[in-house]
């Protein structure tokens, strides 16, 4: 199996070692980045190898056990938490764990046994628990039975703990190194029973990540540091209108320049410059001349854009995602009527580490290595742009400097295929600049919403409206998945029923539907996806339907959610953490919000002062989460915090515009973000209830802007309805 | 040609004099601790120490580093030793994805360098790193308890 790359765990002693490796490079006997002591470090890969249990087990004679992560590890913690579910069931030494990823390829030749790689979502341990734990399961089972064989008594009398196997009649003792070879011998059991809950050691305890040392050392290898011998780098430009083309460029202007090798087109909307470094690729690729056909594009603004989705806010046709009664009947004869439209802009994932893949293509093979967030689709992209087959084609996976959603699409990957086809054999490692990633993003969709709610005589609300307007990812992205030119991803948590995305109201008359306008921008998913505006329109809403009828927030949303007892009860979480019954502090201000998406229960209440010239400080935040099982609490923390990071740079900076047909943004400087001067206090509850198994990665984002916005009203009494803040004034007196 | 000291150790490479020492360090001395983020002294990914001084080298043109001792963060461990800031980013489990930590640890040993005991808004003021995953929680955690050690 050594052509799995090791991951981190690590010893002090090894991790450079291990970690050096995670690209897949000495498996396949490249040199890697770190000079000297290749020997050595060949030397202990060839110790890597050891009996493999099960799929997702190797387990050395030294009792060192490796786990096998197939989802992709890009900040979130779920090689840690998966690992986590596998040892709980596997029963092993934790201190003896190291990782690996398997590869596409591999995974593709053995019939797929680690099921998906696709990691998005909030899916990797929602999706893949009970395959994970069946993996150690079953790898336990093998591991007594070879221990009951050699000591010829019933596997019933044995169990497992730490590693060790014991015979309780007799007292005898074994360690799963020594039986590991016997056991990777026997066929394994069909059905094993999974651990109850009750009984669980690891799953549901703080245990820190396993991928940290060689991070504070700059010893872990991303993707953007790989080595290979022979390689160049390049840098690339496409057409910044999106859907145009390359016209012609001017390759002789820079031929000569140090370092350049080879400047070559890439598709038919862009041009690379080949250079032995990648600054030298970069220089000369700002001074090629290049002329582009910009396309029919040409003239899309912003506004242009906004313009054209405001036409389905009142369009008669649009695709009704949940309805009951007659919403729009009750609101005409309503006794008293709430509207508000609100809108959402387009935004960058802007990961830390940019777009960047190396390929190396010959006549019978090509092989990446590349920071996905889907090793299957990085596959089928590899095959797609090289022409190949699948089994002549292979991924090594690199951890990701972030994720977000922008890496489970590969256009960067086809780039990198494309150059490497016209330079056949050689290594190219294509690394986009900064402003080539905020303007070639593939962005959170723009939207806007327009809501009505009716109240009868009795101030009861009888009646919402909630039509969506706006662009649909799954018609960019995936057209066929949708149902008769319906895009039901647009109702992320509006929806009736499902374990996805419950709308968590009870009200009598209810029409949520979405008028489909696609503008040229690409969309994609980006943390929380289309939840992020929908729990803003609902959430901000449902607090502009309280204030109207003169009705305290919380005490409005409890009326409307006693079918929904779940999401309640991460909402009362929330109000009784905050003492949302008892005054805030002096000049402090409370907003609430609730949400479910990705399988799992949120809610937030964030508390906002605004300063009389208009300026926000959001001082805290207190957050639930109810996912239905807990992992690991510390990661579980870790992730919310970071969620209200990263739904917080949304909702103050987050903002892509356009201007002739390109986006404007090219760089943090006009795409500003959260530091840690603005970072909010997060106080997170963690309510697991248990019986489903809920996201986390994602979740809690979708609080982050409706619980501020609702404080902000709160603070000043002003409702704003368009993002990003920078650009609203939050004091309008 | 450009004659850079980093952690201790001279080189000379072949670079135009222009270039950012960020890509000199990555791409000639071969150090790929030191991350590219912006390229325009935003994020502070790209952070090293010339002279004991957090710089941002995306920014910096090697021809102004001559002479100067430039520590990256493979040069922060001194003698097997963690810096006491690694350590403490190991015990507060600070990193997520990891990408920006390179450069937010080598903004905190200058930090701690300038101000032994650095307030909540001498952290505010002087750590202007971006990180995307939010592990902001956890640097302030570790600053303090780096701080606390002698």
């Amino acid at each position: 199996m050594n052509h799995i790359a090791p991951n981190s765990r690590l010893t002090r002693r090894s991790f450079l070692v291990a970690t050096a490796a995670a690209g897949g490079g000495f498996a396949l006997g490249f040199d890697l980045p770190f000079g000297g002591a290749a020997p050595a470090r060949a030397a202990e890969a060839a110790q890597v190898s050891g009996p493999e249990v099960t799929a997702w087990v190797v387990i050395k004679p030294d009792d060192a056990v490796i786990v096998r992560v197939v989802r992709s590890e890009m900040g979130q913690g779920t090689m840690t938490g998966l690992v986590q579910l596998l040892a709980e069931e596997l029963e092993c030494d934790w201190s003896k764990i190291s990782t690996e990823f398997p590869t596409p390829g591999q995974s593709l030749a053995r019939g797929k046994p680690w099921g998906r790689m696709f990691t998005a979502g909030s899916r990797g341990i929602r999706e893949s628990n009970e395959i994970v734990r069946k993996g150690g399961a079953t790898a336990r089972t093998m591991l007594i039975q070879a221990a009951a064989d050699v000591w010829k008594v019933p596997p019933a009398e044995c169990s497992a703990a730490n590693s060790v196997i014991t015979h309780k009649p007799s007292g005898r003792t074994t360690t799963f190194g020594k039986v590991a070879a016997a056991a990777s011998k026997l066929t394994p059991p069909k059905d094993v029973a999974l651990k109850d809950p009750k009984d669980w050691k690891l799953i549901g305890k703080p245990a820190k990540r396993l991928d940290t040392p060689p991070k504070v050392v700059g010893a872990q290898v991303y993707s953007i540091d790989l080595k290979l011998p022979g390689m160049l780098l390049a840098c690339v430009k496409a057409c910044p209108v999106f859907g145009g083309k390359v016209k012609s460029f001017d390759a002789a202007k820079i031929t000569g320049m140090k370092g350049v090798k080879q400047v070559v087109p890439v598709g038919d909307n862009a041009v690379a410059v080949v250079a032995e470094h990648w600054w030298e690729a970069k220089t000369a690729l700002d001074k090629l001349p290049i002329e582009w056909d910009v396309g029919a594009n040409g003239h899309v603004t912003t506004a242009s854009i906004a313009e054209f989705i405001k036409t389905g806010l009142d369009a008669s046709e649009a695709f009704v995602g949940n309805e009951s009664g007659d919403a729009k009947g009750t609101i005409a004869k309503a006794a008293k009527t709430v509207e508000a439209v609100y809108a959402y802009p387009y935004q960058n994932h802007a990961t830390m580490e940019p777009m960047n893949a190396t390929a190396r293509f010959t006549a019978d093979r090509c092989e990446v290595w590349a920071a996905t967030q889907d090793g299957d689709a990085a596959l089928a992209a590899v095959a797609e742009a090289s022409g190949l087959k699948p089994e002549q084609c292979e991924v090594n996976k690199m951890l990701l400097g972030g994720g977000f959603g922008r890496r489970t699409t590969h256009d960067w990957l086809h780039q990198a295929i494309a150059i490497a086809k016209q330079i056949p054999g050689t290594p190219i490692k294509l690394i986009w600049t900064r402003e080539e990633d905020m303007t070639q993003g593939r962005y959170h969709p723009t939207t806007q919403c327009k809501l009505v709610g009716a109240f009868d005589a009795n101030n009861e609300l009888t009646s919402l409206h909630m039509r969506i307007a706006g662009q649909s990812i799954l018609a960019y992205v995936a057209p066929a998945v949708l149902k008769n030119g319906m895009d039901p991803f647009v109702f992320q948590g509006l929806n009736a029923k499902g374990d996805e995305g419950v709308f968590g109201y009870g009200i009598p008359n209810l029409l949520i539907d979405h008028a489909m306008r696609n503008p040229h921008v690409p969309p994609h998913f980006w943390r929380g996806v289309n939840n992020n505006q929908n729990a803003i329109y609902l959430e901000c809403f449902m607090d502009e339907l309280a204030h109207a009828v003169g009705q305290d927030p919380l005490a409005f949303r409890r009326k409307l959610m006693a079918n929904y007892p779940k999401h309640l009860a991460v909402l009362n979480a929330v109000a009784d953490h905050v003492g949302w019954d008892k005054p805030a502090p002096q000049g402090v201000f409370r907003g609430l919000a609730q949400h479910m998406g990705y399988g799992s229960y949120v809610a937030a209440c964030a508390e906002v002062s605004v300063t009389p010239k208009g300026a926000l400080k959001v001082h805290r935040i207190v957050a639930a989460t109810d996912p239905g099982y807990a992992v690991n609490p510390a990661q579980i923390e870790r992730q919310i915090a970071g969620s209200f990071v990263y739904g917080l740079s949304a909702l103050l900076y987050g903002e892509c515009t356009v201007k002739d047909g390109a986006i404007e943004q090219t760089n943090f400087d006009s795409y500003n973000v959260l530091r840690i001067d603005e970072m909010p206090k997060v106080e997170v509850i963690i309510k697991p209830s248990g019986g489903f198994w809920g996201g986390v990665g994602e979740p809690t984002i979708f609080v982050a802007a409706p619980a501020v916005l609702n404080a902000i009203f709160a603070a000043t009494g002003n409702r704003i309805r368009s993002f990003p803040l920078k650009n609203q004034k939050l004091r309008t007196v | 040609m450009a004659r850079l000291t980093i952690n201790g150790t001279a080189h000379d490479v072949d670079v135009a004099p222009d270039t950012p020492l960020l890509w000199a360090i990555r791409e000639w001395i071969g150090l790929t601790g030191t991350k590219y983020g912006c390229g325009i002294a935003q994020c502070g990914a790209c952070t090293v120490h010339v002279d004991g001084e957090a710089i941002r080298s995306c920014s910096l043109p090697v021809s102004a580093v001559a002479d100067k001792q430039i520590v990256t963060i493979e040069g922060l461990a001194v003698g097997g030793t963690l810096n006491k800031v690694q350590q403490a980013w190991i015990d507060s489990d600070v990193p997520q994805c990891g990408y920006c930590q390179s450069g937010m640890i080598m903004a905190v040993a200058a930090l701690l360098k300038d101000k032994p005991k650095p307030t909540d808004a001498d952290i505010d003021d002087t750590i202007t790193n971006i990180c995307r995953c939010g592990t902001y929680h956890q640097v302030r955690e570790a600053i303090h308890a780096a701080a606390s050690k002698a």
